[in-house]
């Protein structure tokens, strides 16, 4: 069963739609990873599956249960977490305090996910009393990461994780990326970097105009000469 | 050393109090500020509608015959903060709440608040007419008067009891926040949402729990705020309304959206009022045989029927030098 399944999805702002019957499914061992060029709708697509903006036509599926156009607050503690790729992190908070508002929904001890997340990114561990603004922008991003982890999701979402990172941060980013999946989470992301995200996908999206463009392994779409003349830039 | 002890009596006692309540009052306006984004212009008012609360709740009190070591005014206070948070919770629920679902622009809840500060004042004044009333008909106020054991001094240190009560609830409620915000896990849900709305909404905190949470606080201390100033000098329809000014002052100079600026920028224009309107040539006397100009029998920087300039002249120097006040608020 996917963890995550998104039949022709029709959603935007209230005026024309931005995405035009999207299919995505992905299961929870996957890391899918959304490509495409700029206005495609693939930050689009994670916000419609997070209730941000309204779908019109179609169904989102997670983990078997209809939760189309439902808010975070009610799929938070289903298990899908959401990275937004801008201001993701409370900046007048402590590091510390960012991963337990993360946990906001849970109820019961944290102490054993927050050693988890502190043991994945030691980085944060050493800064864990400093407020997250002070940070640079790959420590955010993992504050950011860590954050969404709190709530021990059956699926993270990241939008451009990679974002404005200097290269080093950006690996170190996937390397997580690919850890956090290898621990039993399913990853579904929009990338820019699509080469280096697609290297390690297990499913790949190609979104153009709100559709599906291609769809296949990650290595199916690196290879496939289209898609590389198209969307991966030749 | 008799004017010291005036100077202290008038200007740091009197600093205090009055910075006690516009403390009290600017948390209120600064929490809804930092969670709603709207500036809550009815907040005087529902400092009033507290006064007037404890005022009826006294009575009632009063007519049972109890007779209590504080001042009943006092007594009755939690009871008053908790329908005060309940009325705001209503007003809310009533009148902003409707507006935020609509998508209503933050202008829109100021101008809607500006009616609710019209509504609260006419129902005041439709129940209790426009006259003045004291907590204090059927008990005295109790003032002490500290002697300063210094040779010379006749002077001595006084104030009264709601004024040392004031202090010692702002003291409490100032802590009982900083416990709220720093350490519970919805008081930093509530840091949260001021910082980063949408974010907050994407943890999955719960935002509705968070507002209704914040409007209690604010009722809560607004009517602390409120009876504390009745009990300090008097009540009356338009007791908070005249403060709404130094208290968005307060809030601004603090950096909107900051709890601890909030209560910090209350104090200083508490100190600043009460310093501009405190008559210097007092202060001056002793060294009259060394100073080269005669003082005149009042030096005061602003007299004090234009107290209110000081807020003012305050909150546009702020406006203009740093308008995200001395704590960087949220203001932009």
């Amino acid at each position: 069963m996917s963890i995550i399944d998104l039949k022709g999805v029709v959603a935007g702002y209230g005026g024309a739609p931005i995405l035009n019957c999207v299919n995505i499914a992905i299961e929870a061992s996957d890391i899918g990873v959304i490509v495409g060029p700029n206005g495609a709708g693939k930050s689009t697509t994670l916000k419609a599956i997070f209730g941000l903006l309204t779908v019109t036509d179609g169904s989102v599926t997670f983990a078997g249960q209809d939760v189309t156009n439902f808010e975070a607050d009610k799929l938070v503690p289903m298990g899908l977490s959401f990275v937004p790729q801008e201001k993701n992190v409370f900046t007048s908070m402590s590091v510390h305090e960012n991963l337990e508002m993360g946990a906001f929904v849970r109820r019961d001890d944290i102490s054993e996910t927050l050693d988890q997340v502190y043991e994945m990114f030691p980085d944060l561990k050493a800064k864990r009393r400093q407020p997250a603004g002070e940070l640079s922008g790959g420590q955010r991003q993992m504050v950011a990461m860590g954050r969404a982890l709190m709530s021990k999701p059956k699926l993270l979402m990241l939008d451009e994780p990679s974002a404005g990172l200097s290269p080093r941060y950006m690996m170190e980013i996937f390397e997580q990326v690919v850890k956090i999946n290898a621990a039993g989470v399913g990853i579904l992301m929009v990338e820019q970097n699509a080469r280096q995200a697609l290297a390690f996908a297990t499913k790949g999206f190609v979104l153009a105009n709100g559709q599906n463009r291609f769809t296949g392994t990650g290595q199916e779409l690196l290879d496939d000469p289209e898609v590389a003349k198209s969307f991966l830039g030749g | 050393m008799n004017d010291l002890i005036f100077f202290f009596n008038q200007a740091v006692i009197g600093g205090v109090v009055l910075g006690s309540i516009y403390a009290l009052g600017a948390v209120g306006v600064t929490l809804i500020f930092g969670i709603l984004r709207f500036a809550h212009f009815a907040h005087g008012d529902m400092m009033t509608m507290g006064g007037f609360i404890a005022f009826v709740l006294a009575g009632v009190v009063a007519g049972l015959g109890i007779a209590f070591p504080l001042p009943i005014g006092f007594v009755v206070l939690p009871f008053a903060m908790v329908i005060a948070a309940a009325l705001a919770l209503g007003i809310d629920k009533g009148f902003y709440a409707p507006l935020r679902a609509r998508g209503a622009k933050p202008v829109t809840l100021l101008i809607a608040s500006i009616g609710v500060t019209m509504m609260i004042q006419g129902l005041i004044r439709l129940f209790f007419g426009v006259g003045t009333y004291s907590f204090f008909d059927s008990e005295p106020k109790k003032l002490f008067r500290i002697d300063v054991p210094i040779e010379g001094v006749t002077r001595p240190i006084s104030f009264s009891e709601p004024q040392l009560l004031l202090v010692i609830a702002t003291i409490i409620a100032v802590v009982a926040l900083h416990y709220f915000l720093t350490r519970s896990r919805l008081g930093k849900g509530m840091r949260a949402m001021a910082d980063n709305p949408d974010l907050a909404k994407v943890s999955g905190i719960n935002t509705k729990l968070v507002v209704r949470v914040t409007w209690v606080i604010a009722g809560a201390l607004a009517c602390l705020a409120g009876t504390m100033l009745a009990l300090d000098v008097s009540l009356k329809p338009d007791l908070a309304f005249n403060i709404v000014l130094p208290i968005f002052a307060a809030a601004i100079l603090g950096g909107l959206g900051h709890a601890y600026g909030a209560i910090a920028g209350g104090f200083v224009l508490g100190f600043a009022e009460t310093l501009a309107v405190f008559n210097w040539s007092v202060l001056l006397r002793p060294f009259r045989d060394l100073l080269w100009f005669d003082i005149p029998n009042s030096l005061t920087l602003v007299q004090s029927e234009y107290k209110l300039t000081v807020a003012f002249v305050i909150l546009v120097v702020v406006l203009l030098v740093r308008p995200t006040g001395i704590f960087k608020g949220a203001s932009s």
